[in-house]
């Protein structure tokens, strides 16, 4: 099992903003180890961010996200005590799926 | 855009419904080989420009002030380099970035719903020097803002 995401969500005024800090080594498949080998691609593809069952944000990302991914944005809607679930596939089918609730 | 797609997304909750509608997409449908799990393979394996422009489909981007890429003139590590994205079309659907000479161009494509704010934060890959290009749909126009960023360490390959 992967490691947790850090997620914070912040209410502040009509919006929510969400941040988020995954653990993932987004490996492009472009480098080599030390005996000259190919190191094969792993990288995270998808990521969801749902709030209330609807899903605010989605996103496709490639090997070019850099290792740990960030990803903050804001939207509107979200109270305080609200869970915010943040969801993730990657390039090995392996996933990840942290909730938090707004603050 | 029919205005059905957006309670369609509403109510998708299963990740069958979810990747059957991404795979319509806010883009022109045209080329949009998408894998089963909603992620758009042909764009993101392209590596020229050109390419994955084609495999995301839709008509031609043009330049605006509408787009606005927030980037640092120089990246001394090119393995994390932070991108704000802003749109200030109105009811802007996709965002995407590209980093035109790198392996593969395409880093990162968001799908924004009703009411998610079209500013988007993201940290890259850079393997070298390049134009940077942020491009936004609305679903009438594509427009882009495109910036160059000197790198002084790539990080990619290595």
């Amino acid at each position: 099992m992967p490691n947790p995401m850090k997620i914070r969500a912040t209410a502040s005024g009509d919006h929510t903003e969400v941040k988020v800090l995954m653990s993932h080594i987004m490996e492009t498949g472009q480098r080599r180890n030390a005996a000259g080998e190919p190191i094969p691609a792993h990288f995270i593809q998808t990521v969801k961010v749902e709030h209330a069952g609807r899903t605010v944000l989605s996103a496709q990302w490639g090997p070019g996200v850099s290792a740990n991914p960030w990803l903050a944005f804001r939207f509107k809607g979200g109270a305080k005590g609200e869970a915010v679930r943040v969801t993730w596939v990657d390039s090995k089918g392996e996933s990840r799926s942290d909730e938090t609730s707004i603050a | 855009m029919s205005p059905d797609r957006r309670t369609l997304l509403r109510h998708a909750s299963s990740a069958g419904v979810m990747s059957a509608l991404m795979a319509w997409g806010g883009w022109p449908a045209q080329a949009t080989a998408q894998t089963a799990s909603g992620w758009n393979k042909a764009a993101f394996d392209g590596q020229k420009l050109d390419e994955v422009l084609a495999a995301l489909g839709g008509t031609k981007a043009e330049a605006a002030g509408d787009v606005v890429l927030l980037a640092p003139d120089i990246a001394e590590n090119g393995a994390v380099v932070p991108f704000t994205i802003t749109s200030k079309l109105p009811g802007t659907k996709r965002i995407a970035l590209l980093v035109e000479k790198n392996p593969t161009p395409l880093i990162a494509v968001y799908d924004l719903a009703d009411g998610t704010l079209a500013e988007i934060q993201v940290r890259a890959k850079m393997a070298q020097t390049s134009n940077v290009y942020a491009l936004v749909d609305d679903g009438r126009r594509r427009v882009f803002a495109v910036k160059e960023v000197k790198v002084t360490l790539g990080g990619c390959g290595g």
